[in-house]
């Protein structure tokens, strides 16, 4: 298989998602399979091609300016926990 | 006639000229959503008072003469994944099971503005990821053709109440062909525009250089009327176009005489059902007839761009889905769970509980292919060859005025079909996909029946052509007549 179990395990750590030990059989199949699919890629000859091609290909500016949303407190009272009208988190530091 | 197999042109005709209210129109497809939708289990959330208080507003202000907009009091569906405020938007993911949306969409307002009636919110494939509609949290939706078969996906929910009038038409989203390819399965019209040409305000992202909002529709006609309501710059969405937004009606009856037709040969490879074939080849000598000339052209890339598209999006949607963190808003594991003790397990334990399969392996996927060692061999390249699959596409132009092939390789799949292999569920995209790694605009109409089940083909256009895809698909369609409705009888 393409993706050792070992390297799910770490995608899972990055993606932050825990796994228990059937889905990490599991998600080493699946992702083995759709890992060999696009290895095709590897085909093409991409020597001389710039990527990130669009559209619209124009950069849009504006100014960096602060606005307060209006409803924030809205936006707060989706949250599990808020404090002082921010969100509360568990403690990072010990 | 029943008043909710009208469409949208019809419709907005019978209440200008007040032959019926929105309000009765309103009711009948109420009546029809509690007849069937047991059925069909189209919608996620129906809401009736709502619908009914907007319909009595609507006729008061035709009443009073005020008539601005062939949308009003036209009852419509919106698919779970655009904003809706006040109303649940759940993507379909157990993660936004109670998430209240707490402004609307551009296009939910844009629609509002124009007089719609919003019946309800439609079910989809979480976050939009999947062909069949199968990978939503909370139900199964049935095609209305054949009630064993998938509506496809992901915007199954909104195509299915279009076919099944439980709706005059519906919004879906298309990244990589999830408004076409569930309009072609369900024997409605879907059209996907050029990238920029729709707000995404409000549209819960899942790969944003690809997202873009269509209308789902019972004709052609419907489709130009709903894309002129939508379309346009939006200082929210700063990939929004500022192209002047034309009447997308305007060309409809125009003649295609002479017009310019390229038949890709890399869509009529090995894979495609013979049936589906057949009837976009003969779809395609209809368009001759009309007066078309039809000429045989390659895209050589074509053949990559499934695979650069599974790399691509997933590595988008691994960045947007960074949100859903269980701090913030939505599913958190916080105060439910005892092993939840640290902030790493606030995220990940929220995260595994929240995610069904399918958003998982699209999280891993893009996580990996952007990680170090990884990222030049996967994103990049994936990125390169999108470059390819676009250019592709330029130089095609250059010979011919618009692509048609067909929508998808099959007809509608069995439900369960294909949710134990990913990879096969993916291939239902084959030949949607390059059009949102082009950014160009597509449309998917009914060309005919196989085994009872519809087939769509595809018209593919240049950038910011609508007008010109919206006349050949109008012109095919007043050619032929493939408007059916499923028969399906209400309950007795």
């Amino acid at each position: 298989m393409s993706i050792s179990k070992e390297e799910v395990v770490h995608i899972a750590q990055l993606a932050r998602i825990e796994l228990s030990l059937a889905e990490i059989k599991k998600f080493q199949h699946q992702l083995s399979l759709i890992i060999d699919y696009v290895n095709k890629l590897k085909e093409v000859d991409v020597k001389q091609i710039l990527p990130w091609s669009t559209v619209l290909e124009l950069n849009v500016f504006r100014e960096d300016k602060v606005e307060q949303y209006a409803k924030y407190q809205e936006l707060l009272n989706q949250a599990p926990k808020q404090k002082n009208g921010h969100f509360k988190v568990k403690a990072v530091l010990k | 006639m029943e008043l909710f197999e009208l469409t949208l042109k019809e419709a907005a005709q019978k209440i200008k000229d007040r032959e019926f209210s929105s309000l009765e129109l309103t009711k009948a497809f109420l009546k029809r959503i509690d007849q069937i939708d047991e059925k069909i289990s189209a919608f996620l959330d129906v809401e009736k008072e709502t619908a009914l208080k907007t319909a009595k507003e609507i006729d008061h202000k035709i009443q009073k003469g005020e008539y601005y907009s062939p949308l009003m009091g036209i009852p419509v569906a919106v698919k779970d994944n655009i904003l809706t405020k006040g109303i649940k938007t759940t993507a379909g993911s157990k993660i936004l099971k109670d998430y209240q949306a707490s402004y609307d969409a551009t296009v939910t307002k844009k629609l509002k503005k124009a007089g719609m009636v919003l019946l309800g919110k439609t079910n989809l494939d979480e976050f939009a990821m999947g062909a069949s509609t199968e990978n939503s949290a909370f139900q199964k939706t049935n095609n209305p053709w054949d009630l064993s078969r998938v509506p496809g996906g992901s915007s199954g929910g909104s195509a299915a109440a279009v076919a099944a009038d439980e709706c005059i038409f519906a919004l879906g989203s298309d990244t990589g062909g999830s408004v076409r390819q569930p309009a072609a399965f369900c024997g409605v019209v879907g059209l996907k525009p050029t990238y920029g040409r729709v707000s995404r305000y409000g549209l819960i992202a899942l790969a944003s250089s690809f997202d873009q909002i269509g209308p789902i529709t019972k004709t052609v006609e419907d489709a130009a009327l709903v894309l002129n309501q939508i379309a346009g710059k939006d200082a929210f969405d700063s990939t929004s176009a500022s192209e002047v937004v034309p009447d997308y009606t305007k060309e409809l009856a125009k003649e295609i005489k002479g017009i310019k037709i390229g038949i890709p040969k890399e869509y009529f490879i090995k894979g495609i059902d013979k049936e589906v074939e057949k009837l976009v080849r003969a779809a395609i000598d209809k368009l001759k007839e009309l007066g078309a000339q039809i000429q045989e052209v390659s895209l050589p890339y074509t053949n990559y761009a499934l695979a650069a598209y599974y790399i691509i999006l997933p590595a988008e949607a691994s960045a947007n889905l960074a949100r859903y963190d269980g701090i913030r808003y939505g599913y958190s594991a916080l105060g439910k769970e005892e092993a939840v003790k640290n902030l790493f397990s606030v995220y990940s334990r929220s995260r595994a509980n929240g995610f069904g399969d399918e958003v998982k392996r699209r999280i891993m996927i893009g996580t990996y292919s952007l990680s170090s060692g990884y990222y030049d061999a996967y994103y990049l390249r994936a990125q390169k060859v999108k470059t390819l699959v676009a250019k592709d596409f330029k130089e095609v132009f250059q010979k011919v005025d618009l692509l048609a092939t067909p929508t998808t390789p099959t007809v509608a799949f069995r439900l369960g079909e294909k949710l134990d292999n990913p990879l096969t569920m993916y291939l239902s995209d084959i030949y949607t996909v390059s059009a949102n790694m082009g950014g160009i605009p597509a449309i998917s109409i009914p060309c005919g029946m196989a085994n009872q089940l519809p087939v769509g083909i595809q018209l593919i256009g240049k950038p910011f052509a609508e007008s010109q895809i919206l006349n050949v698909a109008y012109q095919y369609e007043q050619a032929t007549d493939w408007h059916f409705t499923p028969s399906l009888s209400p309950p007795l």
